[in-house]
């Protein structure tokens, strides 16, 4: 109930400050209006490229087998929950002015043929973060398709063309609109990677706009105006999505199934190695050059640098609290849903859980705005800055939370609720002796997910932070800015290595839970 | 709910009287506050006869200062703010989060002399485009050159809504071509490599050698003269005439060290501040104080162009949103 008074309280304050709830002033006005359509258009050509490129690519990677594909295909479900700057930053060193690329082309006498700065920029971006996760998910679906159907493909001697129309296709369907539906949200409430690479007037959206009203323009009302404008637009596209996509149940397949190849060609070896060579040229780069630049001279000086080390420790902090926070709050929610639901209440079960996940559709700079407005009536809210940014971070992991915990707290209470209660286990004795044994490692899966999406956020800090209070993301921000790239690159390569590690950790723990799960269950 | 969040609120305010000590807390911006910038001095000359601790906020610009005070709402921890120029004296005062000054200006020399109760200038220049005279072998004569004809070259310049010199450079073009200005602007943009937050980052972009020309002041070059000893930086000169800043400071109204800032802003017209002036800041000195050989290499303006920080008070946001529109189109 916390959450939604907090939530609601934000969003009061929103509509408060807001002069009129005529959101039609934002769509009359000429820069609004440019800055709504084009939050639109490049989430539209982000989703068009990402989700059509990642089919070709899923199609590839699901008929063919080679070496390091159990590792790309990790690489591929990494970049959506990588700081969106460490992506940027790679592909700035190599599309960037100065980069790779550039430096390359400069021995031909040859100059970039592009700016990475503008739409450019932020497709290219959104492709790099977008592809590999959409192509995940195609492949997912892909290998969901039964043995049987394969085997008959080949006993009906069908070629790659018909088994592709008839059996593959039908699968990708039903998918696509699902995928294509998240990462439209995604592109369209991108803030971190457009703030980067766009920025000027002319590729700025909505979330942006929101930021700089407050930031640049001293301008609450508008703010306000475009946090509200921004949400009605978040709820209407989920609304359409929810309706067009029922989302399929995903499997996750193994990959030590038989292949039946239907009548392989050279030809469609090379289509399918094509595909696979540019997948990977996409991905690999930009993260190999953020390894590879972080070792740089500067290395010592970054690392003597008070700077860095106070933003390590806050990022740390913030992450870690509201990493807390959130587990907390999702257990707590999860136990009265799941008390409701078994007592044959699963509407208002729905509805709770359902309260957790409203921060999927109200971006985190909308919640941000909500707090600032209200709370700087009362205080100095920058000296406030650390308790608001964890309190968002904390709700932006709620999500994933509930969705990690929900079905094991639900089983876990179904087996013993009788036994708890006949051995008169009760709070916190019976979270330690039932809960916390049997859940140990979801919730630390959890906890994992939470703490990974919260030290890379630069959401709630860019509004909040300055030069008393900043995280990691911040630092890296304004060291782009200032365009001290080594410094840059070696806070990059510091972001990179946290999240690599907590990502091996969930891999790892992941393992292990399937296996404690095989033995007690 | 309510009582929750007034409970809360009085638990930070108390916790912010607690931290208040011997301490005056200047907000000023990033070029101001770094280390090669004129703030160690200042703060060593200050701390020697106040006896107190000197700690400056760094910011991104001029106009984010004045931004982030009216965000905290009479809440800020600052005591002064540093870094405001007279284009934006109106609308700052507006806000009525400033109080008057006790200082006496009529030691101050700049063209057009200095008469206000909330504000004492601390440093002023003209607003130019600087460029390298080895790379660029014939600079535009004129802003309308720039804009309509020279399409070889490439610019950086700063962000109205964060930056004095970007607002300055907004009021320039504003000033040369008044009704026009969406056009020149739009021909502008193909010119334009990018347009940053503030003035520092623009300029190491150019150094770095990103673009031909910078949004910078006519004093710039005398930094590379006297600090690097190197002749190849000049401001272009242009026949319109150039946009005067005037850099000024103001007291936070209910600031906690009401005495120490009252100190402070007398310091800022003695010998010791604006000393530090002309080799930290690179700008001209508001008082009679000798400029440091390479001043006099610089060109000074023929006609100094400016609005009254009335009418920029009353149009800026109309501007700024012309400056918008014609970006996006």
């Amino acid at each position: 109930m916390c959450i939604a008074a907090f939530v609601f309280s934000a969003l009061a304050a929103l509509f408060m400050a807001a002069p009129s709830l005529n959101v039609l002033q934002v769509w009359q006005d000429p820069y609004y209006r440019h800055v709504t359509q084009f939050s639109f258009y490049q989430s539209f050509l982000s989703t068009l490229l990402s989700v059509g490129l990642a089919l070709p690519v899923a199609h590839a990677l699901s008929k063919r087998d080679f070496k390091a594909k159990g590792l790309l295909l990790k690489l591929f479900s990494s970049t959506l929950v990588l700081p969106v700057l460490v992506g940027v930053f790679g592909l700035l060193a190599i599309y960037g002015n100065s980069g790779l690329m550039a430096g390359w082309l400069a021995q031909f006498d040859q100059k970039l043929p592009f700016s990475i700065y503008g739409l450019n920029g932020i497709l290219l971006a959104h492709l790099f973060f977008n592809l590999p996760y959409s192509a995940r998910l195609l492949l997912q679906s892909l290998e969901a398709i039964p043995q049987e159907q394969h085997k008959l493909c080949a006993h009906l001697g069908m070629s790659q063309w018909q088994k592709f129309k008839w059996v593959e296709w039908p699968r990708l369907r039903q998918q696509l609109p699902h995928v294509s539906g998240l990462v439209f949200m995604l592109c369209f409430t991108s803030f971190a990677t457009v703030m980067a690479l766009g920025g000027g007037p002319k590729s700025t959206t909505i979330e942006l706009a929101i930021y700089q009203a407050i930031k640049f323009d001293f301008d609450l009302q508008a703010g306000a105006l475009l946090a509200i404008w921004q949400m009605l637009l978040c709820g209407l596209l989920a609304l359409a999505i929810q309706r067009l996509a029922k989302p399929v149940a995903v499997t996750t397949g193994s990959t030590t199934r038989q292949r039946y190849l239907v009548n392989d060609s050279v030809g469609w070896r090379i289509w399918d190695g094509v595909w696979i060579a540019l997948s990977i040229l996409l991905v690999v780069p930009p993260l190999l050059m953020v390894v590879l630049s972080g070792v740089n001279s500067q290395i010592i000086n970054v690392l003597q640098d008070a700077r860095f080390w106070q933003a390590l420790s806050a990022s740390l902090q913030v992450a870690a609290v509201a990493s807390v926070i959130a587990l907390s709050a999702g257990i707590a929610i999860l136990t009265t849903s799941r008390r409701l639901r078994l007592n044959s209440r699963r509407r208002s079960a729905d509805q709770i859980e359902l309260l957790g996940t409203i921060i999927l559709v109200t971006p985190g700079l909308v919640i941000s705005t909500g707090l600032f407005l209200l709370l700087r009536n009362f205080t100095d809210v920058f000296s406030m800055a650390f308790f608001i940014v964890i309190a968002v971070n904390a709700l932006m992991g709620l999500p994933y939370v509930i969705k990690t915990l929900s079905q094991p707290m639900l089983q876990i209470e179904q087996q013993y609720q009788y036994l708890a209660a006949s051995l008169g286990l009760r709070g916190w004795q019976r979270f330690k002796v039932v809960e916390w044994r049997g859940l140990k490692k979801p919730m630390a899966h959890a906890f994992a997910i939470s703490f990974m999406l919260a030290i890379g956020d630069l959401g709630a800090i860019a509004l909040f932070g300055g030069q008393e209070f900043r995280t990691l993301p911040l630092y890296l921000f304004q060291l782009l800015g200032s365009y001290q790239m080594e410094a840059a690159a070696v806070v990059s390569l510091t972001l990179l290595i946290l999240s690599v590690a907590c990502f091996t950790l969930i891999e790892k723990l992941f393992k292990a839970n399937s296996r404690v799960n095989d033995v007690k269950y | 709910m309510k009582t929750t969040l007034s409970a809360l609120a009085i638990a930070c305010a108390s916790f912010s009287a607690l931290a208040a000590d011997n301490t005056l807390t200047v907000y000023t911006y990033d070029s101001f506050a770094a280390d090669w910038g004129p703030a160690p001095a200042v703060e060593k000359a200050f701390e020697a006869q106040c006896g107190c601790n000197l700690e400056f906020v760094a910011l991104d610009d001029g106009v984010s200062i004045l931004n982030r005070l009216r965000l905290e709402n009479g809440n800020s921890k600052a005591d002064i703010v540093l870094g405001l120029d007279n284009n934006l004296m109106t609308e700052a005062k507006k806000t009525g989060l400033l109080t008057e000054h006790s200082v006496d200006t009529s030691s101050v020399t700049i063209p057009g002399g200095w008469q206000d109760d909330t504000f004492v200038p601390y440093d002023f220049s003209y607003f130019a485009f600087v460029y390298n005279t080895e790379k660029l072998t014939n600079p535009p004569k004129s802003l309308k050159e720039l804009v309509e004809q020279r399409d070889d070259l490439k610019l950086i310049y700063q962000d109205p809504r964060t930056s004095t010199p970007g607002q300055g450079f907004m009021l320039w073009m504003k000033s040369v071509y008044g009704d026009d200005v969406s056009q020149a602007w739009q021909k502008l943009a193909a010119k334009t490599v990018t347009v940053t937050k503030g003035w520092s980052e623009a300029y190491s972009m150019f150094l770095k050698g990103e673009s031909d020309m910078v949004l910078s002041y006519t004093t710039s070059p005398a930094y590379h003269v006297i600090a690097e000893d190197d002749k190849r930086f000049a401001a272009a000169t242009f026949s319109e005439g150039h946009y005067t800043q005037v850099e000024v400071a103001a007291k936070v109204k209910g600031s906690e060290n009401e005495a120490l800032a009252d100190q402070f802003m007398q310091f800022i017209l003695s010998d010791g501040f604006q000393s530090a002036m002309p080799t930290g800041n690179w700008m001209y000195p508001v008082t009679d104080i000798p400029l440091p050989p390479g001043y006099q290499s610089l060109t000074v303006p023929e006609k100094a162009l400016s609005f009254t920080s009335d009418e920029v008070a009353t149009q800026r946001k109309a501007w700024i949103r012309e400056w918008q529109s014609a970006l996006t189109r």
